[in-house]
C-alpha cells in the first residue's frame, strides 16, 4: 500500500500504479477542468497523450503543473493537486464561462487583439485568471539534473514487440544497442494485451538483450530527433515531485547513432459526438490497460464505440472482469465477425452523452439512423489509431496516407531512421464523418476546441491546417495535439471537399512529451549560466572590498568607497585625485595581441584602418578598425616594441570578438602573410597610473626617466620585467604599466606605495568613465555603437591613404558620405538639470528625436552636466540649443551642442 | 545537432564549433566598391548547397570550409585552410 494525496485528501494506491490508476481505484473520476470553459474533465487515457487529466505534482520548489496523472508512478507520500478551478474542483466559478462559450469561441484571442486596446484591456484580467492550466513554482528547483552523452549502432525507441525483436536482433549481431522505453515497465503493448505473447517473453528477450551488451532505459523518452541522427532522450529518474535518491532527478541524454529504429506504435483516436469530454468517456484500449495492468475496472455498465476490430477485446477484458458490457456501437454496416454473446450495434455512432459533474449516466447512438439510448457509467471509445510519427517527421522525413487505416504512416525517411510495427503499420478501421452537433463535440479537450471552431474558422475564411491551428489553437496544447490533429484535418477536409491527405499537415516539433526547463539547463542552472573570468588582481581588489561591476563575464572595480561614501562620492574623489594628483586603476582586462614576423605591420595594416608601417620603435599609436561594411567596431592602441614585434591592444567588451577576427584574418584572409598573432590578453596583467603626478610616481618606480607620451619603454618594477606604454584614457599625462599576471601583485604594491605617496588614490570604472566622457574619448559599445563610420567620428583624418584594410572598400560606397548621417558631438547642460544617457535629443518637444546621449557625467572640478552624443548633421550645429529628453524616466535638460571636448582641447596635460 | 568532422580532430559535435559566415560574403581586400556592395547585400541565399566557414573555436580553434546542404544538413566535403607551410 502506498499513500498518497489529491486535493489535501489522503488514499492509498497500489505497487506500480499511475496517479491515473490510483485515481480510478479510489473511485475518483472528476481530476480537473477545461482550459477555457472549466467543463469536468476526468480521465480518457492510460498515456503520455491525456488532455485532460492534468494534475499538480510535488511541493514548494519540486513542483510541477501540469503533470498529465497518467505519466506518473505513485510513490509514498505523492502530493497531488487538481489545477484551473475556484474554490474547489467540484464546485468551480469559472464553469459559468462554460455558458459564456460562444463569447470565447475560435478566433477570440485574434478578434481581442484586432479590436480596440479598451477591449482587451477589459477582457485581460479575467482571461489571465480563468485561462490556464497550473501555476508555475516560485521556489528554485532544489534537485539537480545530469546531462550524458552516448554512442550507438542502433538506438530502438520503443520497447513493445516489435521493438524488443528490433533490439534483441540487432544486438546479437554484434551492434552496440540502446533500447529506450518511456514506461517504467517493458512490453508496451503486451502489458495491456498480456495474452497475445507467453508473459515471460519480454523479461527473456531483455535479459537476453542485456546479456549481450545492449543497454536498457527504462522511463525514458526520446524527446528529440535531431540533425545527423542525434536523438535527445529525458530520462527520469525521481518521479515528478519526488526527492530524488541520489540528488539527480533527471538525466538529458544526447545519443549519436549510426542508425535509430522507431517503434513507436499508434495513440488511440477518440470520436468526435457532442459531450464526448465528460469524465467516464474513456479510450477503449485504455480501458484494457486499466483492467489488465492495473486491476482497475472503471465502470459496471460499459458502452463501446468502435470503428475497428480492436474494441472487442476491451469488451472481452471487461467481461472477464466482471464488468457489463451493454452495447458495442459498431459503426461498420455489417457485423465484424462471430462475437457471438456481444450486444453489437451495427451502423451505430454515437450522438452524445448524459450525465452529472462527476460521471457518466448514459449514451445516447445513432443506430441504423434511430437515435437509441442506454445507462452507462463507462464509453470507451475506438476510433482509429494515429500511429507515433513524430520523431520520423523530427528527422525531416514524409508521410504517406494509409487510407485502410485513416492515418498517415511514415514514407521517405531523411536520415537513418526506419519505423516498424504499428507506427508502420496500423491497424485497419472504417472511415467515420461525425454526426452530432459540433457545438459540444470536442476534438482537442486540452484547448477546449470543438467541431464548431472549426467549422466557425472556415466560416471565417482560414483555410490552411497552419492557419487553423493558430486561429482555434487547436493542437497547440501541451499534448501538441497528438489525439486531435487527425480529427481537425478530417474536418477541413471535409470543409474542403478533398480527401484528408490533400488538406494538408502541420509540423512536428520537439520535444515529444514536455521537458522540464532545469534538465536543459542541466549543471549550467543556477551560478554555473555564465563563468567568471578573474582578474589577475582579484585579491588584491578584493581586500579593499570595492563595488563591482559585471563586464561581459570579468568582475571589475566600479569605485572604491571610502567609509560611507555612495558611488557617486566615491567616484568623483577618485576622478579629481587624476585631476589633480595620481590615480591608479586595474586595466587588465583590455585584449591584447603580440603581432610578430616579418610581415607584422603589412597584417595590422589589413586589421587597422590606421598605418601602421611607419611606426618607429619604441613607438605608439592610436588606432580603430572597421567591419567589412566600413563601420567603426573596436578602436585601441598599437605599439612597435621591436623591429618585427608590435604590440596591439584594444576594448574588453570586445575582446573574444577581435580575437576571433585576427585569427579570421591570419588563418582565412591572408594566410600567405609570415606572421604570427598571440592572443596575449591574460598573459599580462595591466595598470594604468594617470595623473599630473603620475610621471613622478613612475620615476621613482624604474629608477629612470620614464617615456614620453605614445612611447614605449621596458623597464623593471620591484625586480619585476614590465612593458611601459606611455597612453592616457583619462586625458592626464599617464602609463599603462604590463606585467606578467603571476607577478602583477608585487609590481600593484610597488606602485600603490609611489601613488600614495604623491597624495594619490585608486580609482575604478565609474571615475574612468568621468574622465573619459570629459576628454572625448570614446567607448566601444557607446559612442561606437556599430552604425558610425570614421567620419561620423571624426576619426577619418587618421585612414590609411592607401586603403587595403578590412572595411576600406565598403567604406567607399556612396551611402556613407552622404549628408544627414548622426555625427559625434559633446552636449553640455544649460538649464542645471542633468543631462540623462539615453535621451534622445529633439529640437522641441513632440517631434521625431535628432539623435540620442551616449554617455553622460559631470565635469570633474567645475561641476555641471556634460554628455557625448550622436546627432543628425551634428558637427555642423556646434552652439545650437536642443533638448536632451527621457520621457520613460521623467527627465530632460536643456543643452547645448559643443564640441566633444570639455578638458584640455590642446592635449597639453599628456605631455611634459 | 550537427556532427563535422575537423580536418584536424575528427568527428564532434556542432557545439565545438562556431558557425562564421559564408565563403561568397567575404569581401576581398581590393574589392571595389560595387562589389563590396554585391558581397555584403545582395549575395544569394541558395536553398541547398553552400559552403560556409566554420571554425573549431571549442576545439583546436582551426577554420574550415564546410560544404552543407542547407535544407537537409548534408555535409559533402570539409576543407581544412589556414597558413601554407613555409619553407
Amino acid at each position: 500500500m502506498i499513500n498518497f494525496s489529491f486535493d489535501g485528501k489522503n488514499y492509498t494506491a497500489q505497487k506500480g500504479d499511475t496517479l491515473a490508476a490510483a485515481l480510478l481505484r479510489n473511485g475518483i473520476g472528476l481530476v480537473g477542468r477545461s482550459f477555457k470553459y472549466h467543463r469536468p474533465r476526468g480521465i480518457m487515457t492510460a498515456g503520455v497523450e491525456e488532455p485532460n487529466a492534468l494534475v499538480t505534482i510535488g511541493e514548494g520548489g519540486r513542483t510541477e503543473p501540469n503533470t498529465r496523472a497518467t505519466d506518473v508512478f505513485v510513490y509514498e507520500g505523492l502530493v497531488a493537486k487538481s489545477q484551473n478551478r475556484w474554490p474547489n474542483l467540484s464546485f468551480d466559478i469559472g464553469a459559468v464561462f462554460g455558458l459564456a462559450a460562444p463569447v470565447i469561441s475560435a478566433g477570440f484571442y485574434y478578434k481581442t487583439f484586432f479590436g480596440s486596446a479598451k477591449r482587451w484591456m477589459f477582457y485581460e484580467h479575467f482571461i489571465r485568471r480563468a485561462a490556464g492550466l497550473g501555476n508555475a513554482p516560485t521556489e528554485t528547483d532544489p534537485d539537480r539534473f545530469s546531462q550524458r552523452a552516448a554512442f550507438c549502432d542502433v538506438l530502438v525507441v520503443g520497447a513493445g514487440p516489435a521493438g524488443l525483436s528490433a533490439a534483441l536482433e540487432a544486438v546479437e549481431a554484434g551492434k552496440r544497442v540502446i533500447l529506450v522505453e518511456q514506461d517504467n515497465i517493458l512490453g508496451s503493448s503486451l502489458i495491456r494485451d498480456p495474452q497475445e505473447l507467453d508473459g515471460a517473453w519480454v523479461e527473456a528477450t531483455a535479459e537476453r538483450i542485456r546479456a549481450a551488451g545492449g543497454r536498457i532505459l527504462t522511463r525514458t523518452t526520446a524527446s528529440g530527433y535531431w540533425e545527423h541522427d542525434l536523438v535527445t532522450l529525458t530520462q527520469r529518474i525521481a518521479e515528478p515531485g519526488q526527492i530524488p535518491l541520489q540528488g539527480v532527478a533527471q538525466r538529458l541524454w544526447h545519443i549519436r547513432a549510426a542508425k535509430v529504429i522507431l517503434a513507436t506504435g499508434s495513440i488511440e483516436r477518440p470520436m468526435a459526438f457532442a459531450h464526448n469530454d465528460r469524465p467516464g468517456v474513456m479510450l477503449s484500449q485504455a480501458v484494457r490497460t486499466y483492467v489488465h495492468r492495473f486491476g482497475v475496472v472503471p465502470g459496471k455498465r460499459v458502452v463501446i464505440a468502435t470503428n475497428n476490430d480492436d474494441a472487442y477485446k476491451t469488451a472481452h477484458a471487461l467481461q472477464a472482469a466482471g464488468a457489463e458490457v451493454v452495447a458495442i456501437l459498431d459503426a461498420r454496416p455489417a457485423p465484424a465477425g462471430a462475437d457471438s454473446g456481444l450486444p453489437v450495434h451495427n451502423n451505430a455512432v454515437p450522438l452524445s452523452t448524459e450525465g452529472a459533474r462527476h460521471c457518466l449516466k448514459s449514451v445516447t447512438a445513432l443506430v441504423d439512423g434511430q437515435a437509441q439510448s442506454w445507462h452507462a457509467d463507462l464509453l470507451a471509445v475506438s476510433g482509429g489509431f494515429t500511429p507515433v510519427v513524430h520523431l520520423h517527421m523530427q528527422a525531416g522525413g514524409t508521410l504517406d496516407w494509409n487510407d485502410a487505416a485513416q492515418a498517415f504512416v511514415p514514407a521517405i525517411s531523411r536520415q537513418n531512421v526506419t519505423t516498424i510495427g504499428g507506427a508502420a503499420d496500423p491497424k485497419p478501421v472504417f472511415k467515420m464523418v461525425p454526426v452530432s452537433k459540433p457545438k459540444k463535440s470536442f476534438i482537442d479537450f486540452q484547448n477546449d476546441v470543438t467541431l464548431s471552431d472549426v467549422d466557425l474558422a472556415w466560416a471565417e475564411g482560414y483555410r490552411s491546417v497552419e492557419h487553423l491551428k493558430r486561429y482555434t489553437t487547436l493542437g497547440m496544447a501541451t499534448d501538441q495535439g497528438k489525439l486531435s490533429n487527425m480529427a481537425a484535418l478530417g474536418r477541413l477536409a471535409e470543409k474542403q471537399g478533398v480527401a484528408i491527405h490533400e488538406a494538408g499537415l502541420t509540423t512536428f516539433r520537439p520535444p515529444y512529451t514536455p521537458v522540464t526547463m532545469g534538465l536543459l539547463a542541466g549543471a549550467g542552472a543556477k551560478d554555473a549560466g555564465a563563468h567568471v573570468r578573474r582578474l589577475a588582481l582579484y585579491d588584491v581588489h578584493a581586500a579593499k572590498n570595492p563595488i563591482w561591476q559585471p563586464l561581459g563575464y570579468w568582475f571589475r572595480p566600479r569605485a572604491y568607497p571610502a567609509g560611507s561614501e555612495t558611488l557617486a562620492q566615491a567616484a568623483l574623489r577618485e576622478a579629481k585625485a587624476v585631476r589633480s594628483t595620481v590615480g591608479m586603476t586595474d586595466v587588465s582586462t583590455l585584449a591584447k595581441f603580440e603581432v610578430s614576423g616579418p610581415d607584422a605591420a603589412a597584417f595590422l595594416e589589413i586589421i587597422c584602418a590606421t598605418t601602421v608601417n611607419k611606426l618607429a620603435v619604441g613607438r605608439g599609436r592610436y588606432t580603430f578598425m572597421l567591419r567589412e561594411d566600413g563601420f567603426v567596431f573596436d578602436d585601441g592602441t598599437v605599439w612597435r616594441l621591436e623591429e618585427n614585434r608590435y604590440l596591439l591592444t584594444s576594448s574588453t567588451g570586445g575582446a573574444d570578438r577581435m580575437a576571433t577576427h585576427i585569427s579570421y584574418v591570419r588563418q582565412y584572409l591572408c594566410p600567405h602573410l609570415r606572421v604570427s598573432a598571440v592572443n596575449v590578453q591574460e598573459h599580462y596583467a595591466g595598470i594604468a597610473v594617470a595623473g599630473p603626478k603620475a610621471k613622478v610616481a613612475l620615476s621613482a618606480l624604474i629608477g629612470e626617466e620614464p617615456p614620453r607620451h605614445m612611447s614605449t619603454v621596458p623597464a623593471v618594477i620591484a625586480g619585476v620585467p614590465v612593458i611601459i606604454l606611455a597612453a592616457s584614457y583619462s586625458g592626464e599625462r599617464a602609463f599603462e604599466i604590463y606585467v606578467e599576471a603571476s607577478h602583477a601583485g608585487a609590481v600593484w604594491a610597488a606602485c600603490e606605495t609611489e601613488v600614495m605617496e604623491q597624495d594619490g588614490a585608486l580609482y575604478g570604472l565609474e571615475a574612468m568613465e568621468f574622465l573619459r566622457i570629459e576628454k572625448g574619448h570614446l567607448v566601444v559599445g557607446g559612442e561606437v555603437d556599430g552604425r558610425m563610420t570614421p567620419h561620423d567620428l571624426a576619426l577619418d583624418k587618421m585612414l590609411n591613404k592607401t586603403g587595403g584594410y578590412v572595411g576600406a572598400s565598403g567604406l567607399s560606397r556612396p551611402a556613407l558620405s552622404e549628408t544627414g548621417r548622426r555625427q559625434l558631438v559633446g552636449l553640455e547642460a544649460i538649464d542645471g538639470n542633468n543631462i540623462p544617457e539615453g535621451a534622445m535629443l529633439v529640437t522641441h518637444e513632440g517631434v521625431s528625436p535628432q539623435g540620442h546621449v551616449s554617455a553622460a557625467a559631470f565635469r570633474i572640478i567645475e561641476g555641471g552636466s556634460i554628455a557625448l552624443g550622436q546627432l543628425t548633421d551634428g558637427f555642423a550645429r556646434h552652439g545650437e540649443e536642443l533638448i536632451a529628453t527621457s520621457p520613460t524616466r521623467g527627465q530632460k535638460a536643456r543643452v547645448r551642442v559643443v564640441a566633444p571636448h570639455f578638458y584640455d582641447t590642446a592635449g597639453e596635460r599628456y605631455r611634459d | 545537432m550537427m556532427q563535422i568532422t575537423c580536418p584536424h580532430c575528427g568527428p564532434r559535435a556542432q557545439a565545438e564549433f562556431v558557425y562564421e559566415r559564408t565563403v561568397d560574403s567575404v569581401v576581398a581586400l581590393d574589392a571595389s566598391p560595387e562589389d563590396a556592395m554585391r558581397t555584403l547585400f545582395t549575395r544569394d541565399n541558395p536553398r541547398g548547397v553552400d559552403d560556409e566557414i566554420w571554425r573549431h573555436t571549442y576545439g583546436c580553434r582551426a577554420w574550415m570550409v564546410v560544404t552543407r546542404h542547407r535544407v537537409t544538413n548534408e555535409i559533402s566535403a570539409i576543407r581544412a585552410v589556414g597558413p601554407e607551410v613555409l619553407p
